[in-house]
This record gives structure tokens, C-alpha cells and sequence, in this order.
């Protein structure tokens, strides 16, 4: 006479965690605190992007950027810029029998001399570059072929350099320094410029090979072992020289001590990889002399090309660049294009936007706001 | 004899969760990344996946450590409770885990058996024992068991009678070898939707990372034909490394694999189970789900299916103690036309019965009219209740002034629960008035016409002392009235009909006096009917339909199961909402389809078409089909184990319906309804809600279980996913937490795809441009903590506190969930918005850098940049844009936001500046030092960096601004609708009152 149907529930379901009779029961949450985070009622600000509060930020972008492009493009055409492709390809140029007859044990080097005419004066200080294409700086074996420690002055990595610098790490069982792919293959062309007279004279325009490396990297990052005062002669010894180095490394420039070992500019420029496989490296500064004269004025130019770096073999090409520079750096229409382009394309779409809003956003908010 | 749930123990702990852990396809995919990074030259350092790895590893083992070591404890708690062992003829007291086959348990009223059993002697003198085996099959009934009859009279030989022993057992099988460990299922992983469109997301990913490795190995191959492509005279291989030719080609694929495995996102795991662990806390503090009367809050009990809450198309809910209180209240009765409400019937009985056989009852003497004092009678008489204490009165006394007359009583019925629970308030009154005047009466209990469906009636035989046989009936309203040949018959029936349009269950009391001839002629019939070999439920019926005739009618009750607070809103809002709302339940379909129409499921106006012949023919359902108007469907009988067809007609109607109340449940069958839905074409998410133990198969089979944690046990709440003290909560629970963490945890899903498409596509790019090297873009650093420090708080703290829209709103406006129903935001279209957007970007990152770079430079002294400059670049633009981008997604900005979002962005600029600012003495690489400081000196690097974020950010504006004018989605509507509401309050202040006053009430406002 059981009852055999029975919907009232249970007082206690018996389920093995609750074996403790009737102890889940009494476990009692405590009362939620009532506090602003808990609750999910934490004071806020609710921006919401509708055509109202978008379009004064699109016409403030547009009337911000264009007047920036402008000044950013104008800046840009202001500056000069001269390049010279010196690799030689074609017959009629004149390192073509430097780029032929390349050999890297040549102890001869191979000059040439470009000639250039210059229509326009440098009126500021001129940089001058040299430009490499096809040259894959980036590439990661090439990239990570380096020992920052050994070039840090560590005695240590001098003598044992990391294994990252393989193929280039030891030769003749004596370790290189400076190690690595991108040490070796260090640019060591020499390139001089002459101003010709009118009258025929060549005069050599004074190269500047200070400052064209980073601060920082001069002075901090890259240091010659046991200090910058010492005989590097005597430093280096037990090292040998990079396989395709024509001198030492304590030879790079000996008539300066604070330009040789591993602080020489032209050293720290060439370690720092370049991002792209077409790229320039500044090469040294020409300053400006007074403010009556230009830097360089328009005329004739030579350049003189010591010969020694080949980029034949992977079809590379070698420039010479002089270029002026402003507060923007070197010519580069790109960005105030683009700045003229988005902030007419921010404009545009304020305006857009504003008939959308007129004809359409009315609409919306009428049948809104009894809701 | 040990019962054991854990998975782990102290030493395996670390070994067999690590395998645990890379048994996951994610897992095990970055552990092989690891692995490729330690074995090859790839350009990448180990650390860069393995550090993230090793922290997503972390955490979820110390998420798992944590939850096993709960489960210690509570299997702690289960294998020392203490049993009582019979041994050498006294009791012992020992723990449950000690217990072994063959001891002799002696186990008291209300325990819980510690094994399977044997049941040699009760207390009771039949031997028998009552004992609910709802954790075994989620059935609640008592079920009768009887001893082994060989043992049923140990119990005075070994002397533990004296001991009130209940049941007497000996153990068959104990610990893990038991029915219920044995039927003791985990609860089976349950996965979201968001989940699923996850791993194809991820899928499509996996796909699109390997088509990149795959071009990028030939087109490397391509490129490097010639010699001195490969091998120029400026970058030798070693000699080792030329040698090794034949496997290069797969060594640069694995490569490419590392150094793009970054687009699939290490850290988007353990940002989801991070975001789902915190946010499922903010449902526990909702204060809105705490109830008061019982001192419980919403509990959740996983939280890997927040966002699912937000998905649900179908609920099923039990009705019993979910929608309703089960809590029966005795409302009135009717006797001859005049209507009693409790309180004032001067009527007192008590019951007194002694096993099932003997019932009396005490009647007091104030009942002056006949009929009365036959009706009260009859309610007492007529029943099955059974009073589970062996001393009456006392214990009634006692059980009512504890306040809790109900564990006192068992039935089939819970009507009869509450009739009977009234008669004896009745006494209660009766006795603290005149309790000296109590006359008794004893009455003896001869037949128990049992009830069943088709009579809708149940009769019982007794004969007075005064040796006077009475028939007493007790029925629905529509089975009794035929019967009925005298009594005010009109004055009842209009009685009865006024309750019933209330909502509330009614019975109707009949008598008939038999003469000792005719009770002679009644057994007879009775007892042959019973006897009979064949058709004996047919002969019984015809012998039931013979007796039950010419009755008196007595009077009319009238019974409420009050609706929970809030039903009917809340199904409103669901329905609103666009859930299909179906009741599944054991009841009878009549009190089913009262609550129905009083929680407003059922509207009077809605048609109803019943699906109630047990066999119903597949032509009539398709008739049934091509007449859709109608819209409510109620089914009684589910023919789960049918053809497959009539399920899918079943299931097509039923679909079609606004709303389907199921009944006449059995928990197993509620649990099939669930998975027949479940199964449809649509694959539809569902939710089961319950409160019982009966509800609990449905709950673990529907992708979310809710449980109600109401008075009545926790079963329903121990096994669903979340639980709740009341049904109304679902409200809050479903469209304000379900919508906020769908839309939260979408947002996440996207974005972090997004992100890293954005991270790893100009990697991609740039391998274009160092012929196909493998050489990474950024460095190792920010490789490593883009995903880990980077952006990774922003979008966790976003995907924790978003609020697109106010919670008032969600609550006020139900409709609104059906904006992101169907997994509307992780749809394909939407993907590969986000995908293409992540595109643009890089392309925009990439090649904008690239055009700045673009053999010129940008110092103001001529100096030049290296690639790890333009990897900064490309790198800074990328976070900013990102954390942008997400800044742009937040519609509710708390001080957390402004907090994390800006400190990211100035973490990164200051982890930058301390990682170029020092030569570090453990790396042996120093190419970051001065990197960032360098480019920050630069002037158009800044207007760079400006211009890229702005052309990246522009189009996702655009869109934004587009859709919102163009196709306002009904939340964006809402949004907006605030916003005015808001400016017009904020305007109409500052214009009247402009005093501080105001301003402050104002902000209040806003």
C-alpha cells in the first residue's frame, strides 16, 4: 500500500558527497556583499560610436592630417638627394673592368673615378650614403651570425667566439675577430669626392667619419677588449682577421684610436643589419662650412671609387648617395602622401557620414526615444 | 571497501596530470612546437612557446590540484562516516570504509546505507522496510522491501531490538564495487557552442598556419635555386648544415611552423578558462539571485558554460517545485454548499493509524451537522497517506510545532499531503480548546479501491465501531458528479468550477452506506476480480465501476500549489525572449495544464491540441501536421522506444508549437524529450531547470542543468551546472548573465584571433623580403609576452566586466536576446570579418613600415635603422592598434578599463625602454639595446606610428558607425535609446538647476 508514484521531492537527496546527514543542507552561502564590483555596477563612462559623435573626430582628423601631409610633402621635396650607381654592369661605365676582373686576393686595389654633375647646390650639411641592393642583410643565417659579447671587449668571447658565428668563427684554428657572417663580409670600398674647378683643379671635399654611427653603440655596446686606451695590436693577438678582411681589425683605422678595433664607425654602422635587402649606409658627413657658401656647389664632381666590395656574383648593385636632410630625415614622399591621403579620406567620410546621419540617424532616434 | 572519486594522489599528481594535460589536442600541439624549437635551428628560442606553455600549464594543473583536493575531502567525509556493525551480538561503531562483504550493518531511520545490502530484519514486525533509492535511479518513491523471511526474527536473538533498530543488513558489496559507485557517472563533459566554434576557428587556423609554413618552404626552395641566392659569398652554411640536404626541407618547414605557430594562441586557452572561472564568480555575487528566505545565492557549479546561458533556445522545466512552490496549501472545502476556509472549521479529527491496516479517528464533538462530520471523516478515511511515526499524537504535536508537518507524511499524492495535514491543524486547534470533549471513534479499514487514471477516483471500505459499513469516495469532479444521486449537487459544482478557473486542484468527497448484504455482495465481487488470472485490471475496473455508484455527495476541497513568485513574468520573459518553453512533469495533465495557463504559458486564447492516446496512429499526427494554427500541444505518453519516424513527427509538431506541456514524466522520459530535441536538425541549445531528484537525468542530458536549490533537497542542485533558489532567477540568470558573457566571451574568441592575425601575418610578409630565412620580425621579448603581458589583461579584464548595454535594459527588454541567438556572434561571416580585419592591419603594419623604411631614412642626423628597428615599429603599431582596437569595442568604461587598458599600453612602453636601456649581462644577443629610445627620437616614426594606428582603426569606425545608422541591431537601438535618455537628463539639469546639487544627481542618473 506504498505509495508508488510520488511527486513531492525528497527531503535529503543521498548522494555519496552528502553522507554526513543533512550537512550540504547547511552549508548557507553568506549574503552576496552589496558592493559596486560585485553587483557589476561599477561606475562607468558608456561611449558609444554613433554617426554624431564620430563625425567631428573625422573632420578634426581630416583637418589635423592634410595640413600635416602638406607639410611633411613639401619638406620632403625640399630636400636633395643625388645617386650614383657605381657597380659597373654596362661597358660604358667606369668601374666596369673594376667589377670584372674582381679577385679577393688581389693585393692591387682596383680604383675608378665616376664622374658627376651637380645642378643643384647642397645648401645644409650632406650626408652621404652608400647604397647596396639585393643584399640580404636580413637573412636570418646572416643576421644571427654575430657575437655582441666579443664585440662588447669580453676576453672570453674574443677567445672562444659564440657558435652562432659558424662558418665564420675560427680560421687556422685561431679564433676571428670580429666573428660572424656580417663582420666578414664588412663594405670596404673606398669612395672619395673631388669638386672640380672650373678651371680644372680637383679639390677633395673633406669626409667626416664621426658620428654616422649611434651613439650608443660607439660608446656603450661596442667596446674593444680591455678597454679602448690599450695597444690593440697586442689585444688582438692569438685572433686572426675576418677570412675576407684585407687588414686586421685593430688596423681599420689606425691614425685614430677612438675610430679602430671594434669602436670604428664604419665597423658598428655595417654590424647594424639592415632591415630590407635594398638599403643605404651612411658613409661619412659633409658639414657645412660657412653660411655664404653652400656645402656642395653645383658643379663637377668626381667620385672616387677604391674597388673592393663585389656584388656581381647575386646581381647586387652599389650607389653612392648625397643627401641633405631635415628634421624628417632623408627624401621620403611617402609619408605626407599618405597623411594628405587619410586625412581627405577622413574629411570624405565625415562628410559621408553626415548626409547618412541626416538622412537616416533622425529615423533611428525618433523611434527611440519613447522606448 | 573504499570509496574513491579523486584522480589524483600526492605522488602521481604531477606525471598523470601532465598527461592529462597534453591529452588535450592544444596542449600537446604547443608541447610539439616546444620540442621542434629544442631540437632544430629554428629562429625562434624555445622560451617564446615554452614559457607561455609552461604558465598555461601551471595554472590549469593548479585549477585541477585545487578541485581534487576538494574531492579528497569530500570522499574523506563519505568513507568516515561512521555505520553501526553488528559484531558478536553488540553494536560497534566504525567507519564506513572499514566495513567489508559479510559484515552485519545496522542502519537507523534516515541514514543513508553505506553499501549494498542485504535487509535481513526491521524494526517494523513484517519485516519490512521503506526506502527511497533516488540516488540510485532519481526515483523518490518509497519502495517497499522485505527481509529475507529465514532472518526477519533475528532481531531479538542478537538483542539490537532494544537498540530501535530500523533495518538490519548484511553487506553484499561495499566501496567502489557498489551499485551506486557503479552507477555513478561523472558528470560527462558538457561543451559550449562558443566552444565549439572555437576549435573550428582554430581548426581553419591550424589550416592556414600550415598552408603559410607549405608557401613559404617552396617558395624558399624557389627562390634560393641559384647558388648565389643561397649561398652568396657574404653567408656561408656550415659544412654540418650543407650536408644536410635531404632533411633541410623539412627541418624549414617545422621552422616556418615555429616562427608562425604564434597565430594560434597559446594564451587564448587559458584566457578563456580564466575569464569563465573569475566571471562565473560575479553570478555567486549576484545579490539579485540570493534569496533571502533560505540564505542561499545562485551557486555555480561549473563555469565552462556561462556564455552558454546566453544561447538557450529551449527550456524545459519540471513543474512540481520549480514553477510551483510544492508546497500544497489547503484552501477550502466545501461541504453541502457551505464553504469553510481553514482557520474556522469547527471540525476535529485527529488520525491515528497503526501500519496500513488500522485507521481511527478522533472526532471531536463540536461537529453538530451530520454531513460534516461525514465529509472530515471521509478525507481522513480516504487515503493513502502513510504516517511514518509510531507514536501519534505526541509526534504530530511535536512535527508541527517544529514547524514542518510534512516529513511526517507520505503519499502519492501531495493533495493528500495537505488535506491531511489540515485535518490535523484542525485537531490542533480542536485541542487547545476543548480537548476533554474528544470522542473517539475507530473505524476499520476493509478495502482500498485503489486510484487510477481512468477513474480519476479512489474509494475505501470501512466499517464504523458502531458496525455500520461506509464507502467513502474521493475523486475528480467530472467522475464523481455521474455518481452522484443525492446531496446539493449545483451548489458544489459551482463551487467546484469557480476553483478550478482559480487555478486551484479540486477533489469532490462522496459517501455511500453499504448495507451488510450489499458489503458482502461488494467483497465478493472484489475479491473475485482480484483473483482473476486473466483481464484482471479490466474485471477489476468493471467491479470498481459497480461498487462506486449511487453515492452522497459530501462536499468539495480545494488545494493550491501556489505558483513561485514571479512564474509567469518569467516565462513571459523567456518566451519574449525567443526561448520555446516547454513543462515536462509527472503530474496529471490537468493540474499540469492549471499551472500552465496560471504562469501564463497557456493563454486562454491559445489553441491547445492534445496528443493524449497512448498509441496514437502516424496518419492522425500528420493530419495533426498540416494544421499548425494550433499551438499548444500536450503529450502524456512518450513512446520513447517508437519508431524512428513517429519521433520525428513528434518532434516536428511539437517544434511548431509556441509551447508543449509533457506529462505524466518519468525521469528517464524527461530526459529523452531533452535529447530528442537536442538531436533535431538545428542541434539546438537547450536548458533543463528542476528541483528534484527526478529532474536530474534531464538536467545532466540538456547542455545547461539548472537546479533549484529550493527546500526541497539538493539533488537537482548537486548535479546541474548552476544553481538557483528560485525559478524567477532564471530571468536574470539568462538574459542579463547568459547575454553579457556570450557577447564577453565572443568578443574574446575574435579578438584574440584577431590579434593574432595582426601579430603573425607581417611576419609572414617580411619573409618575402629576407628571401625566405625564417628570420623572425620582433624580438624573442616581445614574441614571448605579446599574448602573455602585453594584450593579454585588456581583453581578460574587458571579457570580465563589459557591459554593452545596462542590466536594466537586458531585464526590461527580453527581446534583446534574440540578438545573439544561435551563436550569432561566432558565425562564419563574422569570423572572417574579424579574420580580414586582422589581415588589413598587417598589411597596414607591414607595409607601412616597410614604405618608411623604404631605402631613406627618417633621424634627423642621417643615422640609419636596422631590421630590429623596423621590427619595433611594426611592433609598437601592432600593440597600439590592438589595444585600440579593443578600447574602441568597450562600451563601458570603469576605472579597471581606463586601468588596464592605458597601464598595457604603458607597460609596453616602459618594458621597451628598460629592455633597450641595458646591455643585458645573461643574453648573448644585445640587438634590441637603444632600438625603441633610437626610434622614439625620430619625429616621423612617431607620425608614422600615428598614421598606421589611425588607417588601421578607420575601417573598423566606418563599419561600426555604418551599421549602427544604416542596420541598427535591436541592442544598438537600446544603447542609443539610453544614451539620449541620458544627455536629455543630464541637459535638462544643467539648464534648470545649475547648482552642484544637480550636477551630482545627475551623474547618479547617468
Amino acid at each position: 500500500m506504498m505509495a508508488s508514484n510520488y511527486n513531492a521531492k525528497e527531503e535529503d537527496g543521498h548522494q555519496p558527497a552528502a553522507i554526513g546527514h543533512g550537512g550540504a543542507g547547511t552549508v548557507k552561502n553568506k549574503k552576496p556583499d552589496n558592493t559596486a564590483f560585485k553587483q557589476q555596477r561599477l561606475p562607468a563612462w558608456q561611449p558609444i560610436l554613433t554617426a554624431g559623435t564620430v563625425l567631428p573626430a573625422f573632420f578634426v582628423i581630416g583637418l589635423i592630417f592634410i595640413p600635416i601631409g602638406i607639410g611633411l610633402f613639401v619638406t620632403s621635396n625640399n630636400i636633395q638627394e643625388l645617386e650614383i650607381d657605381y657597380t659597373g654592369v654596362d661597358m660604358s661605365s667606369p668601374c666596369y673592368n673594376c667589377s670584372q676582373s674582381y679577385s679577393w686576393n688581389s693585393t692591387k686595389p682596383c680604383l675608378c673615378s665616376v664622374p658627376f654633375f651637380l645642378d643643384q647646390p647642397f645648401e645644409s650639411n650632406v650626408f652621404m650614403y652608400y647604397g647596396l641592393s639585393n643584399f640580404y642583410q636580413n637573412h636570418r643565417r646572416y643576421v644571427k651570425s654575430r657575437d655582441d659579447s666579443q664585440l662588447n671587449g669580453d676576453k672570453a668571447s674574443l677567445t672562444s667566439p659564440s657558435k652562432e658565428c659558424e662558418p665564420y668563427r675560427t680560421s687556422d684554428n685561431k679564433p676571428i675577430a670580429p666573428c660572424g657572417a656580417i663582420a666578414n663580409s664588412l663594405f670596404n670600398d673606398t669612395l672619395e669626392l673631388y669638386y672640380i674647378d672650373p678651371n680644372g683643379s680637383r679639390t677633395a671635399i673633406p669626409l667626416v667619419k664621426k658620428g654616422i654611427a649611434w651613439w650608443t653603440d660607439k660608446h656603450v655596446k661596442f667596446r674593444n677588449p680591455g678597454g679602448n686606451d690599450n695597444n690593440l695590436t697586442v689585444v688582438f693577438q692569438g685572433t686572426s682577421k675576418p677570412v675576407n678582411w684585407r687588414k686586421s681589425v685593430y688596423e681599420l683605422d689606425p691614425s685614430d684610436p677612438d675610430n679602430n678595433g671594434f669602436i670604428n664607425e664604419d665597423f658598428i654602422v655595417w654590424m647594424r643589419t639592415a632591415a630590407l635587402p635594398t638599403f643605404r649606409k651612411l658613409y661619412r658627413i659633409i658639414h657645412k662650412k660657412t653660411n655664404m657658401t653652400p656645402t656642395l656647389p653645383l658643379g663637377q664632381y668626381i667620385l672616387e671609387v677604391t674597388y673592393n666590395y663585389p656584388v656581381r656574383s647575386f646581381e647586387g648593385r652599389k650607389r653612392m648617395i648625397l643627401s641633405t636632410i631635415s628634421w624628417m630625415g632623408g627624401k621620403n614622399p611617402f609619408l605626407g602622401i599618405a597623411y594628405i591621403t587619410v586625412g581627405s579620406v577622413c574629411f570624405f567620410l565625415g562628410i559621408v557620414l553626415l548626409i547618412i546621419h541626416h538622412k537616416y540617424g533622425n529615423r533611428n532616434h525618433s523611434a527611440d526615444i519613447p522606448s | 571497501a573504499v570509496f574513491s572519486d579523486y584522480n589524483y594522489t600526492l605522488w602521481n599528481f604531477i606525471p598523470k596530470n601532465l598527461f592529462e594535460q597534453f591529452r588535450r589536442i592544444a596542449n600537446f600541439y604547443f608541447l610539439l612546437i616546444f620540442l621542434v624549437q629544442l631540437i632544430i635551428d629554428t629562429p625562434t628560442s624555445p622560451v617564446t612557446s615554452g614559457l607561455p606553455l609552461f604558465f598555461v600549464i601551471t595554472v590549469t594543473a593548479i585549477k585541477q590540484g585545487y578541485e581534487d583536493w576538494l574531492r579528497h575531502k569530500a570522499d574523506c567525509s563519505i568513507n568516515e562516516c561512521p555505520v553501526d556493525m553488528v559484531q558478536q551480538g553488540t553494536v560497534v561503531r566504525t567507519q564506513s570504509s572499514k566495513l567489508r562483504v559479510g559484515d552485519v550493518v545496522m542502519v537507523r531511520e534516515d541514514e543513508t546505507f553505506p553499501c549494498d545490502l542485504l535487509l535481513l530484519s526491521s524494526s517494523h514486525d513484517d519485516g519490512t522496510c521503506y526506502v527511497t533509492t533516488t540516488s540510485l535511479d532519481g526515483e523518490s518513491s518509497h519502495k517497499t522491501y522485505y527481509a529475507v523471511p529465514d532472518t526477519m526474527d533475528f532481531k531479538t536473538e542478537q538483542k539490537v531490538d532494544s537498540l530501535h533498530a530500523t533495518i538490519e543488513s548484511v553487506a553484499i558489496y561495499t566501496g567502489m564495487d557498489t551499485k551506486m559507485a557503479l552507477n555513478y557517472q561523472s558528470k560527462s563533459q558538457k561543451r559550449s557552442a562558443v566552444e565549439k566554434s572555437m576549435n573550428a576557428f582554430l581548426i581553419v587556423y591550424l589550416c592556414i598556419l600550415i598552408s603559410k609554413a607549405v608557401i613559404n618552404t617552396v617558395l624558399k626552395y624557389a627562390w634560393q635555386w641559384s647558388v648565389d641566392r643561397d649561398e652568396p659569398w657574404y653567408n656561408h652554411r656550415t659544412e654540418i648544415d650543407r650536408e644536410r640536404h635531404v632533411i633541410r626541407a623539412f627541418t624549414d618547414f617545422l621552422a616556418f611552423m615555429v616562427l608562425f605557430n604564434y597565430i594560434i594562441p597559446v594564451s587564448m586557452y587559458v584566457t578563456v578558462e580564466m575569464q569563465k572561472f573569475l566571471g562565473s564568480y560575479f553570478i555567486a555575487w549576484d545579490k539579485d539571485m540570493y534569496d533571502e528566505e533560505l540564505g542561499v545565492g545562485a551557486q555555480v557549479n561549473t563555469s565552462d558554460l556561462n556564455e552558454e546561458l546566453g544561447q538557450v533556445e529551449y527550456v524545459f522545466t519540471d513543474k512540481t517545485g520549480t514553477l510551483t512552490e510544492n508546497n500544497m496549501e489547503f484552501i477550502e472545502c466545501c461541504v453541502d454548499g457551505h464553504v469553510y476556509i481553514p482557520h474556522c472549521v469547527p471540525v476535529c479529527t485527529s488520525v491515528d493509524q497503526c501500519g496500513p491496516v488500522w485507521t481511527s479517528v478522533c472526532l471531536c464533538s463540536c461537529v453538530s451537522q451530520e454531513h460534516e462530520d461525514l465529509f472530515f471523516r471521509a478525507l481522513c478515511l480516504c487515503h493513502t497517506v502513510q504516517v511514518k511515526e509510531e507514536e501519534t499524537v505526541d509526534s504530530i504535536k511535536r512535527g508541527i510545532h517544529l514547524g514542518k508537518p510534512t516529513s511526517f507524511y507520505i503519499s502519492s499524492s501531495p493533495d493528500e499531503v495537505a488535506l491531511v495535514e489540515e485535518n490535523v491543524q484542525c485537531i490542533m486547534s480542536g485541542t487547545k480548546g476543548v480537548v476533554s470533549s474528544c470522542v473517539c471513534s475507530r473505524f476499520e479499514l476493509l478495502h482500498v479501491l485503489n486510484f487510477d487514471s481512468v477513474r480519476r477516483r479512489m474509494s475505501v471500505i470501512v466499517k464504523s465501531s458502531s458496525g455500520e459499513y461506509l464507502l467513502f469516495c474521493k475523486g475528480a469532479d467530472t467522475s464523481i458528479f455521474p455518481r452522484v444521486v443525492s446531496g446539493k449537487v449545483e451548489q458544489v459544482r459551482a463551487r467546484v468550477e469557480q476553483n478550478a478557473v482559480e487555478g486551484l486542484r479540486t477533489l469532490c468527497v462522496a459517501y455511500r452506506s453499504l448495507s451488510p448484504v450489499e458489503y458482502e455482495e461488494t467483497c465478493h465481487q472484489l475479491d473475485d476480480a482480484k483473483l482473476a488470472l486473466q483481464d484482471r485490471e479490466q474485471r477489476l475496473a468493471q467491479a470498481y465501476d459497480l461498487i462506486e455508484r449511487d453515492f452522497t455527495l459530501l462536499g468539495a476541497t480545494a488545494v493550491e500549489d501556489r505558483l513561485q513568485e514571479k512564474a509567469a513574468d518569467t516565462i513571459e520573459s523567456l518566451q519574449k525572449a525567443g526561448m520555446k518553453v516547454w513543462v515536462l512533469t509527472g503530474d496529471k495533465m490537468e493540474t499540469a495544464a492549471a499551472t500552465c495557463y496560471a504562469s501564463k504559458l497557456f493563454r486562454r486564447s491559445t489553441q491547445i491540441l492534445e496528443l493524449t492516446k497512448k498509441r496514437t496512429e502516424e496518419q492522425s499526427l500528420h493530419d495533426v501536421l498540416f494544421d499548425l494554427s494550433r499551438t499548444v500541444l500536450r503529450q502524456r505518453t512518450l513512446s520513447g522506444s517508437g519508431s524512428g519516424n513517429y519521433r520525428e513527427i513528434f518532434l516536428e509538431i511539437s517544434r511548431n508549437c509556441s509551447a508543449v506541456l509533457c506529462c505524466r514524466m518519468a525521469p528517464l522520459q524527461k530526459a529523452q524529450i531533452v535529447k530528442l530535441i537536442k538531436a533535431s536538425k538545428e542541434h539546438p541549445i537547450t536548458l533543463a531547470i528542476g528541483d528534484g531528484a527526478n529532474d536530474v537525468s534531464m538536467i545532466l542530458e540538456a547542455h545547461v542543468g539548472i537546479g533549484i536549490m529550493g527546500k526541497e533537497g539538493r539533488q537537482a542542485a548537486r548535479n546541474s551546472d548552476y544553481a538557483i533558489p528560485k525559478f524567477k532567477h532564471l530571468k536574470k540568470m539568462l538574459l542579463v548573465h547568459g547575454h553579457l558573457y556570450y557577447v564577453r566571451i565572443a568578443e574574446l574568441v575574435q579578438y584574440f584571433f584577431y590579434k593574432n592575425v595582426c601579430f603573425i601575418f607581417p611576419q609572414f610578409l617580411y619573409q618575402f623580403f629576407c628571401g625566405f630565412s625564417q628570420q623572425p620580425l620582433y624580438d624573442t621579448a616581445y614574441l614571448t609576452l605579446y599574448n602573455i603581458s602585453f594584450t593579454s589583461l585588456p581583453i581578460l579584464l574587458y571579457s570580465l566586466i563589459e557591459k554593452h548595454i545596462s542590466i536594466e535594459t537586458l531585464k526590461r527588454d527580453p527581446t534583446l536576446y534574440r540578438d545573439v541567438a544561435k551563436n550569432s556572434l561566432l558565425r562564419w561571416p563574422v569570423f572572417l570579418y574579424w579574420t580580414c580585419l586582422g589581415l588589413f592591419n598587417a598589411c597596414i603594419f607591414f607595409f607601412g613600415a616597410y614604405f618608411l623604411f623604404d631605402n631613406t631614412t627618417f633621424t634627423s642626423n642621417g643615422q640609419m635603422f636596422g631590421n630590429w628597428t623596423f621590427g619595433t615599429l611594426v611592433f609598437t603599431v601592432l600593440v597600439f592598434t590592438v589595444t585600440l582596437k579593443l578600447a574602441l569595442d568597450t562600451h563601458h568604461w570603469t576605472w579597471i578599463n581606463h586601468f588596464v587598458i592605458w597601464g598595457s599600453l604603458l607597460f609596453y612602453v616602459i618594458f621597451s625602454l628598460l629592455w633597450g636601456g641595458i646591455i643585458w649581462p645573461f643574453l648573448n644577443y644585445q640587438r634590441m639595446y637603444y632600438v625603441f629610445m633610437q626610434m622614439l627620437s625620430s619625429g616621423p616614426a612617431w607620425l608614422g606610428i600615428i598614421l598606421l594606428i589611425t588607417i588601421s582603426l578607420l575601417p573598423d569606425v566606418v563599419k561600426k558607425v555604418l551599421c549602427r545608422t544604416l542596420w541598427p541591431t535591436a541592442t544598438e537601438r537600446a544603447q542609443v535609446g539610453r544614451t539620449l535618455f541620458r544627455l536629455f537628463i543630464v541637459a535638462c539639469g544643467l539648464l534648470s538647476h545649475f547648482s552642484s546639487m544637480a550636477m551630482r544627481g545627475c551623474w547618479i542618473l547617468a
